[in-house]
């Protein structure tokens, strides 16, 4: 009972920050209709924005708790300079191309912030270990959990209850979404499409960056960020259903808790448990857990 | 310049002034051209299925199995001939991409992409975690012989595996040239243009899908193994998706109309990689991305493209 335990509770802390972010990938597919490989150096950036503002923040006598606001605001700015200036700056020239070649704009564009980081922060780790130690350790049965983990959870329910809400609830996310179910026709219906894009790319760099920088504390920030966080955030959306909020939520918990599965009862699986389940569900049900429908154009 | 013949005496000649070039050059950059030529041929696997206006992520799989199965036999079955090897590594392949085809015949867009590279990933690792093929750190490989040949010295070691890799590439590229030709490889291009259309004329575009898959994943195993027995090396990383990224840029440089533009493209990409990690080390991605986003943008058919329409401009001024 213990082990069920602590596999699910590992499993919930592990999907929480992969959904934070998976959720910003499947939000500019469902509106862009780009499956960005850039999405993981969003990420890596995040983190390295926060690192810097933690070292900042925690370097004076400020309310520690606030830190998690500096934390947040680093991953908007990061995303307000970055979302904008690369939609409007490169993708928009792409956009009457086919989607595969999006993608390859996307990897390109991988690669150069990749290197881009490294010459902006260097290659030696940093560490944002001060926030990881706010909310003390809490005890679940006999085991201690660190505050901060559980507080990632949190973090997770709230975003994709507010993102849900806003495009579900709100009349500029059913503009949002009807730009997502026929791009031409909401053109047409006189929604502002450009804006439109460039808002959901910056809302899904910037919660790329808040997973990042919320996982920062957690992590050494290096180079290389971005290589593995960019699949894992594919395998979800990929299971989840491309451009679905709740296949995304979904599609977190399976992933975390496959990961978490594998590295308790079988850790020779753990570095491709992730991508067996992302190829079985590809083989059973291509569109992912939750398909959008799709209307057939004539 | 299509028959037979003339594309026969253009891949002789070509071998030949290979052979000249590879005694005038230097060893680093003969070597160099060996593992660029490595590249080329799971790039020019790739070029197969993206004629066939599909992309796969996961071409490194097959560059990864070319090389485990080359690799094994010179280790465990004690083979050392270079051209044995080479078939064994593209045999692997061949049966692997031969198994996984039909699957992803069924397949498009995005969906093929991310399988592929979900399948290329579940290899990388599985061979990670798998202590008896070496983990990690992968195992290392003896220096081959070519058909009883032991070659002294490094340099003639050198030599004879570019002479070897020379007549690999120029035997492939012939095969493709010819294959491009064909009434099956045309079939790829009417499939990219409109599937419907050739389904209608009675061809079955699952076939062509597969076929083109299976023989990619015999010239990607080719160049596995090739590159393997080059750097007497094999470890996961031939299977990790940033591998196949950069079959990806060969081919979207190369584009998909001419087989000798993959080439280039492979030799530029070790070229600018080379010097970039020399000179830039924390800035050769950078370049590559950008050259990559260059030539999406005013080379959408690649260097392939370029070269063909200098052709019809040449013969449009023969006409005139």
């Amino acid at each position: 009972m213990q082990l069920v335990t602590t596999i699910l509770i590992d499993g919930l802390i592990d999907a929480s920050w992969i959904f934070i972010v998976a959720v910003g990938l499947t939000l500019i597919f469902g509106v862009l209709n780009i499956l960005n490989i850039a999405h993981g150096n969003f990420y890596a950036i995040g983190a390295y924005v926060a690192a810097n503002a933690v070292g900042m923040y925690y370097s004076g006598s400020n309310p520690p708790m606030l830190g998690l606001l500096a934390m947040t605001g680093a991953a908007l700015a990061a995303a307000i300079v970055l979302g904008p200036l690369l939609e409007r700056g490169l993708l928009r020239f792409f956009y009457h191309r086919d989607e595969i070649v999006l993608v390859l704009v996307t990897y390109a564009l991988f690669l150069i912030l990749e290197d881009a980081t490294k010459l902006i922060w260097g290659v030696n780790p940093y560490y944002a270990y001060e926030p990881y130690g706010l909310f003390g350790n809490i005890n679940i049965g006999r085991m201690n959990y660190v505050g901060y983990d559980l507080f990632l959870v949190g973090l997770a329910v709230v975003i994709g209850i507010v993102l849900w809400l806003g495009l579900n609830r709100t009349k500029s996310g059913k503009v949002v979404l009807a730009v997502i179910h026929d791009r031409e026709m909401s053109s047409a219906a006189g929604v502002n499409v450009t804006k439109i894009f460039i808002v959901a790319f910056t809302i899904g760099v910037f919660l790329a960056a808040l997973g990042g920088a919320f996982t920062a504390p957690k992590i050494s920030v290096q180079p290389g960020l971005a290589v593995m966080v960019v699949l894992l955030s594919f395998a979800v959306v990929v299971i989840g259903g491309l451009g679905s909020i709740e296949g995304a939520a979904i599609a977190s918990l399976i992933v975390g808790l496959a990961r978490a599965l594998a590295i308790h009862l079988a850790p020779w699986a753990e570095l491709f448990i992730v991508y067996l389940v992302m190829a079985v569900m590809l083989a059973v049900r291509p569109q992912g857990i939750f398909a959008p429908t799709a209307l057939r154009k004539i | 310049m299509s028959s037979p013949s003339v594309i026969s005496f253009v891949a002789a000649l070509t071998l030949v002034m290979l052979a000249v070039l590879g005694k005038v050059l230097p060893g680093w950059c003969v070597f160099l051209l060996v593992t660029a030529f490595a590249k080329g041929l799971a790039a020019l696997g790739l070029v197969l299925i993206i004629r066939s206006g599909l992309l796969s992520f996961g071409q490194g799989l097959f560059y990864c199995a070319g090389g485990y199965g080359a690799g094994l036999l010179m280790l465990w079955g004690g083979v050392n001939d270079a051209m044995l090897l080479v078939l064994a590594g593209g045999f692997v392949s061949l049966v692997l991409g031969a198994v996984i085809a039909p699957l992803l015949a069924g397949y498009r867009s995005i969906f093929f992409a991310t399988l592929t590279l979900a399948l290329s990933m579940l290899a990388h690792g599985a061979l990670t975690k798998a202590d008896f093929l070496g983990g990690s750190d992968g195992l290392n490989l003896r220096p081959p012989s070519f058909l009883g040949f032991q070659p002294a010295s490094s340099a003639e070691a050198v030599y004879s595996l570019y002479l070897f890799a020379c007549v690999l590439v120029v035997a492939c590229a012939l095969a493709c040239k010819v294959h491009f030709n064909s009434v099956r490889g045309l079939l790829s291009l009417a499939v990219r243009d409109n599937e419907i259309r050739v389904e209608y004329l009675g061809s079955s575009v699952k076939r062509v899908i597969s076929e083109n898959f299976t023989a990619a994943a015999f010239l990607g195993g080719i160049g596995g193994a090739l590159n393997a027995i080059a750097v007497a090396h094999i470890d996961p990383e031939l299977a990790f998706w940033t591998t196949s990224g950069e079959f990806v840029f060969v081919a979207i440089l190369s584009g998909y109309l001419s087989v000798s533009a993959v080439f280039a493209a492979s030799i530029m990409l070790e070229f600018i990689r080379s010097f970039s990690s020399q000179y830039f080390p924390n800035a050769w991605q950078m370049s590559l991305g950008i050259f990559m986003l260059a030539s999406i943008l005013f080379l959408p058919n690649g260097i392939g493209g370029l070269l063909q329409r200098r052709k019809k401009r040449l013969e449009g001024s023969k006409i005139a």
